[in-house]
């Protein structure tokens, strides 16, 4: 079982959405974050005051997924979030120890 | 006329019939019941006109304090951080509880009782001898009542205008008291001169430097402007101020402040004509003109400096061109009211992103920047357009029209102006120092470092704005 954490652009949400569900994931966690990597923020002004804003709103998506799906998955992400522009976000891939359904006491994979 | 009631139509075809039955059969024998009869009429159109004036005037009471509650507590509570809204929500809510017992007790006497040339006396301490009769001294048309409920509402608003300085980090307590104190040394005083009987200041009750002052440019705006830009310099700048960015939480909440402001305005300005005539129209004009081409003033300033014009500055220039026409609402005819509000917006956008930043001082939500700068702009601009075919003010002994403003001949008003502007600036200055440094010493103006970081609202009221907890349910 692996974690996915991809954080990408707000706008991409519906699309990379509907290419997982395509795909085959059945479940997923989306929070809405703030951050930015090498993609400079914006500048505002207030009252004559320049002021650059560094912390971008972002959509950070989890789902931990059966081994054999990553990739595919992975896929989907790369082709629905990307518009070939800095500030398209990341994909973070980590090992899970365990998922356990809360309902029946699943183990394993089958709880995904 | 609309206002004239049925029963008056009634008496005036009563009075023909009867007069031409009488006629054939009596001649000049009823004189006397035709002239009790005229008598009554006469009764009956001044009550008509005293209910259109007073129906007006209580309106444009609540047109002004609307504009403290909510506008202007929207206005200045959208601009600061979230965590400080219902702290400055409060500097204006807290004016109208305060200034309005104070305004009972003692305040409407200090302000238009007789007295001396600079400060009323306690004639009318606990309102006593304010009711339904009309002071001619003031308005004819209205009672007193409505007069000093009127007066009031501006009363109100010019300490919470000062709010604006000291924003996010004043002590609750201090600024009650500081504001309490305020209205009294201060607000009394300045009222006094340039609207009260024997008023040093008074255009219209013979002052002797008489200074044009229609609704508030120098007792409302230049004072609490001024007053403002004392307190940002006294209390100091916000907790890492310049370095951190401050943008308002929610320029929405200020967007719709700003809207209820130019509303209630038209009360604030077209209400001081004191009666619903035709200077009352021409006020009217003048305020929503001036406001409109400040706006555009500002907004164009803004769009050539940075390439955008905010929505922000666009209601910045709106009232900042309310402030500057506010003295010279009814003197100035439209054209005079489109000119004066776009300098405004020129010179207060000017004000609050170049000067501002050149002298480094924080006053948060721009008070001396619009309303001290646009007020003492406006009121100096009230002395050169000043039109007697507006407002024929100033009389000669055989009531001719003389020359009001500088442009319809009569230069001697520019410096006039320039005196009341200048009293208005030391009283200001003087009083709020020492009232500062007495509060100060009472209760500490600042709240504490930790305070000021976690926020007014919790410390100062033990309460959030808003509560959008992920876990309430």
């Amino acid at each position: 079982m692996q974690k996915i954490e991809a954080i990408i652009q707000p706008s991409k949400l519906d699309a990379v959405k509907e290419a997982l569900i395509e795909a085959g994931v059945e479940g997923m966690t989306i929070l809405e974050a703030r951050g930015h990597g090498r993609q400079k923020g914006h500048t505002e002004f207030y009252r004559g005051r320049e002021y650059s804003v560094d912390v971008l709103p972002k959509i950070k998506l989890e789902l931990v997924i059966a081994d054999a799906m990553v990739e595919r998955a992975v896929q989907a992400i790369l082709k629905t979030a990307g518009t070939g522009r800095i500030g398209d976000g990341k994909i973070f891939i980590s090992r899970i120890d365990n998922a356990i359904r809360i309902r029946n006491d699943e183990r394993g994979e089958a709880a995904l | 006329m609309r206002w004239v009631s049925a029963r008056t139509t009634v008496f005036f075809s009563g009075i023909i019939g009867w007069t031409g039955l009488l006629q054939a059969q009596t001649g000049s024998v009823n004189n006397a019941a035709i002239q009790q009869h005229l008598q009554q009429l006469d009764q009956a159109v001044a009550n008509a006109q005293l209910s259109a004036d007073n129906a007006w005037m209580l309106v444009c009471a609540a047109l002004v304090l609307m504009m403290t509650i909510p506008g202007l507590a929207l206005f200045y509570g959208g601009l600061v951080r979230k965590k400080n809204v219902l702290s400055t929500m409060m500097h204006s809510f807290a004016m109208v509880g305060i200034v309005s017992v104070v305004w009972a007790f003692v305040g409407y006497s200090l302000c238009f009782g007789s007295g001396t040339s600079f400060i009323g006396g306690l004639h009318h301490l606990f309102l006593r001898g304010v009711g339904a009769a009309p002071n001619p001294a003031y308005a004819a048309t209205i009672p007193q009542s409505t007069f000093m409920i009127y007066q009031l509402m501006f009363a109100i608003i010019t300490p919470a205008l000062i709010s604006g300085a000291f924003a996010e980090r004043m002590k609750f307590s201090a600024m009650a008291l500081f504001s309490l104190l305020w209205s009294l040394f201060v607000y009394a005083p300045m009222a006094h001169m340039v609207w009260g009987k024997g008023g040093l200041l008074n255009a219209s009750l013979g002052g002797a430097i008489p200074t044009l002052d229609f609704a508030g440019g120098t007792v409302v705006h230049v004072t609490s402007g001024v007053s403002a830009l004392v307190c940002a310099l006294y209390l100091g700048k916000r907790l890492h101020y310049p370095k951190e960015p401050m943008p308002p939480h929610s320029v929405v909440l200020s967007f719709v402040g700003a809207g209820m402001l130019w509303v209630g305005w038209f009360g604030f300005n077209a209400g001081s004509a004191l009666s619903a005539g035709t200077l009352a129209t021409s006020a009217f004009v003048a305020t929503h003109l001036g406001a409109a081409a400040a706006a555009i003033g500002w907004s164009l300033a803004e769009w050539m400096r940075n390439g955008k014009p905010s929505a922000l500055g666009a209601i910045s220039g709106a009232v900042a061109g309310l402030v500057a026409i506010t003295p010279a609402a009814g003197f100035v005819g439209p054209m005079s009211a489109l000119a004066i509000g776009f300098l405004a917006g020129l010179f207060c956008y000017f004000m609050v992103v170049k000067v501002k930043q050149r002298f480094g001082y924080d006053d948060s939500l721009d008070a001396f920047g619009v309303h001290g700068a646009g007020g003492t702009l406006g009121a100096i601009l009230t002395g050169i357009f000043a039109s007697r075919v507006i407002n024929p003010i100033f009389k000669d002994a055989h009531g001719n029209a003389l020359p009001v403003g500088w442009l319809d001949g009569n230069w001697m008003q520019v410096p006039h102006q320039l005196v009341g502007i200048a009293i208005a600036w030391v009283v200001s200055i003087v009083g709020t120092l020492v009232l500062l440094k007495i509060v100060d010493l009472l209760v500490g103006l600042r709240v504490a470092g930790s305070e000021e970081a976690e926020g007014l609202d919790l410390t100062q009221h033990g309460e959030e704005g808003y509560d959008w907890e992920i876990a309430a349910s």
